[in-house]
């Protein structure tokens, strides 16, 4: 039954004249269902990020090249997402939660080992993907899919449901274990539930039990999990370490000064010092070379996005769809500022990746993805059934 | 419809949730940005001074620590590739001021030829990663050591690295098996895991060096050590060591090979010497020989030229690369075949006077005796070398049988498991002559294969390997070259070998070994000379191989073009017979004389490794050899 009614089309929007764009003409971009805006910052932003990598690769311009396609293959996935209708997402959250969750658990059974972690699963010869990186879109689907044919604010009912849908992934991304992921792919999905009204009280309450787990997490917390944790609280400890990245990388920053030294000229990144710094930590780079400045100037670059994906968010006419969008846009800004207080040393050192800047495709493709089904949440507004 | 009105109030409500829950995310994105900006603020304005002290005094370097390359023995444990310390010249460019005045500095101090300074510019601008140290030249002396010492200060960004580098004890002997290290060069920079080769200049080029790399390489370590702004460490902050790489026992046995290359005698040709039950290769040589040491230091142009230019091709393996027709050696294949395929039984005769003829041609194929042999059943065409015989086996197969048969023993592809750069010889079929020539196989063609002449061709690895197969009475080994990889023996059935060859009489096996052994001892036995005083039972067979043409880009003068057109030698050889330790293949470039010369260079093999000290040596055989030289025999 629930699942039945999941698919019914969409909630009406309370009546409201559409706003005269009954006799506008549609642009050229409302009828590719793209948001111009969004389109154009993410495309400056991975601009900026390949003349980053160029010199966090030690001038690799094959690294260029092979990331500018990935950029390409997302940005396709992108324009791709964006025509399909929010109802069509809606239809198949489950089925991509479900799929999702059964890959995890193949993963779980037959995955690939890499890197002393179970993150991938393969088809040998055929494709090979991490099912964790798939589930940081699919589980706030879900919950926004799940919300959306509730009362809201949600019942204690409907939260427990959520806290299921929830709990059974990340725990499955926990335990290959990629604690990192896990994380991303909970606060995504939280998200959704504090945007749907969470009450206060509630909220309170799981905040003061997630402060009671902290040491149990602790004890079930792998050694290099925790070594991360301890490095953290007082890098000095161990400076050849885990403290290593830490050093270097606020050296790196730290030494950029207000203009930086020029790019290409960073001492410190040009030097192999820095460690990761293609990946990761590649916005060291970015702050010894263009100094505070370029830091500011990147900074601003993502909050022009989180801020244009808001508005999206907030003009969307259903409750799915804000939801969904509002998750995918506040997500986005949690990615950058775990990536950049982690670099700048105000928080542990785990694997999240600079969003459209860091080297690697997968992470960029789900970006990507998620700001692809934003465009079509919002495009498809004047299409929706009245 | 009370559902409905509260759907609208609701949407409502939802509404205005979902604005307020946003507004406070707004808030909490600001203030999270505030938190970033402020700390990165903190960083890059209030302790920029610090930093940059840091960043620019002391600064901290990651060096890599090569590791040790595995060592390489014979089955015996005699060493046969070891590292041996040097000094090395390397050079950090990016710390290096003006890379002209350096490098015109560098040679004046070393003393080096004026040639060497267009090689040192080369090496100093190779692509490479930054601040990685390309390496100048190696093996330095102690003298220039000191000269560059002393001249330190003028050098920033030279260093002397101690290194080990490889170092082969019988390099001629063991060079095309074992191959050789050198400098990584571009195209393999590309390729290589950066990490692992952070710090190595060697890579493996060819032979076991090359198809083992990834044992033999070893895992790089790291050491973090503080420098001076000049690069000059002050002290070490912690390591990570190396792990050696593996140490390899081949199945060579070195005094075997050793006695192969004596054998030779300065010859062009190879000597290939298998275990037939575990596959292992005894021996593998091919003469001429090289130093391969001259390679991993950098051989100098004109050595190298001379190597390359040399018309008896010492740089060429031989024994994995070499194309023979392999001449008569292959009839106790076909005839297998023939007994196989029901073609013949062992005692089926046929009446030979003295050539073949196909129906409705002819034209006579001959033998090599020219008013033939008579009456001649299997074991006797083995032993004579009747030519007629095998021309009405082959017929009667007909080529594709004959190619299905003949690929059952290995021919026409790679047999061994861990040779590198195998060829795979060439065993011509129907489809194969259609694809290349875009013609019909005739059937003379077939008469010829038969025999081993025609498109047919051989490696001395795949005879041998054949001859092992034949010597297990159709059960196949792969050969390989490793005994054991860390001290771990390598398993024992590895993959991809051929299916055993299945006889409908195992007695039959004997018929064929009694023919092979009467071409040693029989009274008409091609090689009955050389089967003298055998000590155990050893079953062979002759073969010669015409040498049709030479290229035409080779200028040869009038005795070297005599010497050049002598019919190749073959033997093929197993012992002892009933239970068989050593399968041998032999071939000699332009021996002449017929085959004889081959089949004594074979029983000096199964000698050596038989009946091990009181075995004849090199010398003896040379004077055998000598004495037979007056008289000269046929196939």
């Amino acid at each position: 039954m629930p699942w039945q009614t999941l698919t019914r089309p969409l909630r009406r929007h309370p009546v409201r004249p559409p706003d005269s764009g009954i006799a506008r003409r549609k642009s050229i971009w409302e009828r590719i269902h793209i948001d111009p805006w969004l389109l154009g910052l993410l495309v400056i932003l991975m601009a900026g990020g390949l003349l980053v990598l160029y010199s966090a690769s030690g001038q690799r311009i094959e690294s260029v090249i092979a990331q500018a396609i990935r950029f390409g293959v997302a940005l396709a996935v992108m324009a791709f997402l964006a025509q399909l209708s929010p109802t069509t997402f809606l239809r198949w959250a489950p089925i991509a939660y479900g799929a999702g969750v059964v890959m995890l658990l193949a993963v779980e059974i037959a995955g690939d080992i890499g890197m002393g972690a179970k993150r991938w699963l393969e088809i040998p010869g055929v494709i090979r993907f991490q099912p964790s990186e798939m589930m940081k879109l699919a589980v706030p689907l879900m919950v926004a899919a799940y919300l959306n044919r509730c009362q809201l604010p949600p019942r204690l009912r409907d939260i427990v449901v959520c806290a299921v849908i929830i709990g059974l992934p990340v725990v499955l991304t926990a335990i290959q274990p990629d604690l990192g992921t896990s994380l991303l792919v909970a606060s995504a999905a939280v998200i959704v539930v504090l945007l749907a009204g969470l009450s206060w009280r509630l909220i309170g309450f799981v905040g003061a039990l997630l402060g009671a787990c902290v040491p149990i997490l602790w004890m079930n917390m792998h050694n290099y999990q925790r070594q991360r944790v301890l490095t953290f609280l007082d890098p000095e400890s161990d400076p050849l370490g885990s403290g290593w990245n830490i050093i270097q990388s606020t050296t790196a920053i730290g030494s950029g000064g207000l203009w930086g030294k020029g790019w290409l000229e960073g001492t410190q990144s040009q030097l192999e010092f820095l460690p990761e710094r293609h990946t990761d930590f590649i916005i060291a780079v970015l702050g010894e070379e263009f100094g505070l400045v370029g830091m500011l100037i990147l900074l601003a670059l993502y909050l022009m996005i989180v801020g244009r994906g808001l508005w999206l968010a907030a003009s969307s006419q259903d409750t799915f769809g804000r939801l969904f969008a509002g998750s995918i846009i506040l997500t986005f800004f949690i990615y950058v500022f775990v990536n950049v207080g982690m670099v700048s040393g105000i928080l542990p050192v785990v694997g999240v990746p600079l969003p459209l800047v860091s080297y690697g495709g997968t992470s960029s493709v789900t970006l990507l993805a998620g700001f692809g089904i934003l465009m079509s949440i919002h495009a498809h507004r004047r299409l929706l059934p009245r | 419809m009370p559902q409905r009105r509260d759907t609208l109030k609701n949407s409502e409500q939802e509404l205005r949730i979902f604005r307020v829950r946003t507004l406070l995310a707004v808030l909490v994105v600001a203030t999270l940005t505030s938190l970033l900006v402020g700390r990165l603020a903190y960083l890059q304005i209030v302790q920029h001074e610090i930093y940059t002290t840091r960043s620019e005094k002391n600064r901290v370097r990651v060096e890599p620590l090569p590791p040790n390359r595995g060592l390489i023995y014979d089955r015996n444990g005699v060493l046969l590739a070891e590292n041996r310390p040097t000094y090395n010249l390397t050079l950090v460019r990016e710390r290096v001021d003006s890379l002209d005045e350096t490098l015109a500095l560098l040679v004046e101090l070393l003393e080096l030829p004026e040639e060497d300074v267009e090689a040192f510019n080369v090496r100093s601008r190779q692509r490479q990663r930054p601040f990685q140290p390309a390496l100048l030249m190696s093996d330095l002396s102690e003298e220039q050591i000191a000269r560059l010492a002393v001249n330190r200060h003028r050098l920033p960004g030279v260093e002397v690295e101690a290194q080990l580098l490889r170092y082969y004890p019988d390099s001629e002997v063991m060079a095309h098996t074992l191959g050789y290290v050198g400098r990584i060069n571009v195209e393999e920079l590309q390729s290589l895991d950066a990490g692992r080769y952070a710090g190595t200049h060697f890579i493996g080029k060819t032979g076991v060096e090359r198809f083992y790399e990834e044992e033999l390489h070893g895992e790089a370590g790291l050491r973090k050590v503080e420098t001076n702004a000049r690069g000059r460490v002050l002290r070490e902050l912690g390591r990570t060591d190396p792990v050696p790489g593996e140490n390899i026992t081949l199945t060579i046995d070195k005094s075997l090979q050793t006695l192969a290359y004596e054998l030779m005698d300065g010859r062009r040709g190879s000597i290939v010497a298998i275990a037939p039950a575990t596959g292992e290769i005894l021996a593998m040589v091919s003469t001429p020989g090289f130093d391969s040491n001259q390679f991993v230091t950098g051989i100098d142009v004109a050595s190298y030229r001379g190597l390359q230019e040399d018309l008896d091709l010492p740089l060429f393996n031989r024994s994995i690369r070499g194309h023979y027709p392999p001449g008569s050696t292959i009839k106790p294949f076909l005839a297998l075949a023939g007994l196989a395929d029901g073609v013949i039984t062992p005692d089926s005769t046929i009446n030979d006077p003295g050539y073949y003829q196909l129906p409705n041609d002819s034209r006579r194929y001959r033998n090599w005796l020219r008013w033939g042999h008579g009456r001649v059943d299997l074991e006797r065409s083995l032993a004579v070398s009747n030519n007629t015989y095998y021309y009405t086996l082959a017929h009667d197969l007909g080529i594709d049988n004959l190619d299905k048969r003949m690929s059952g023993f290995g021919f026409g592809q790679r047999v061994a498991y861990d040779v590198q750069g195998e060829s795979s010889g060439l065993m011509p079929s129907r489809e194969w002559k259609r694809e290349r020539f875009n013609q019909p196989w005739y059937p003379g063609e077939t008469l010829s294969v038969g025999i081993g002449q025609g498109y047919w061709q051989v490696t001395p690895l795949q005879l041998a390997s054949a001859t092992a197969t034949l010597a297990n009475r159709g059960h196949w080994v792969k050969p390989r070259l490793a005994l054991q990889i860390g001290g771990e023996p390598l398993p024992q059935d590895l993959p991809n070998t051929l299916d055993d060859i299945q006889l409908e009489n195992d007695a039959w096996w004997d018929r064929v070994f009694s023919g092979m052994e009467k071409v040693l001892n029989g009274s008409e036995g091609t090689a009955r000379r050389t089967g003298v005083g055998l000590e155990y039972r050893m079953g062979g067979k002759s073969g010669t191989a015409q040498v049709f043409s030479l290229g035409q880009d080779q200028r040869y003068n009038a005795d070297e073009l005599e010497e050049r057109l002598r019919d190749h030698a073959l033997f093929m050889a197993f012992a002892p017979v009933d239970d068989p330790q050593i399968a041998v293949s032999v071939i000699v470039e332009n021996a002449g004389g017929g085959s004889t010369h081959a089949a004594h260079l074979a029983r000096a093999m199964t000698d050596a490794w038989l009946l091990k000290d009181e075995a004849p040596d090199a010398e003896d055989v040379r004077e055998v050899l000598q004495e037979d030289n007056a008289q000269v025999e046929g196939n």
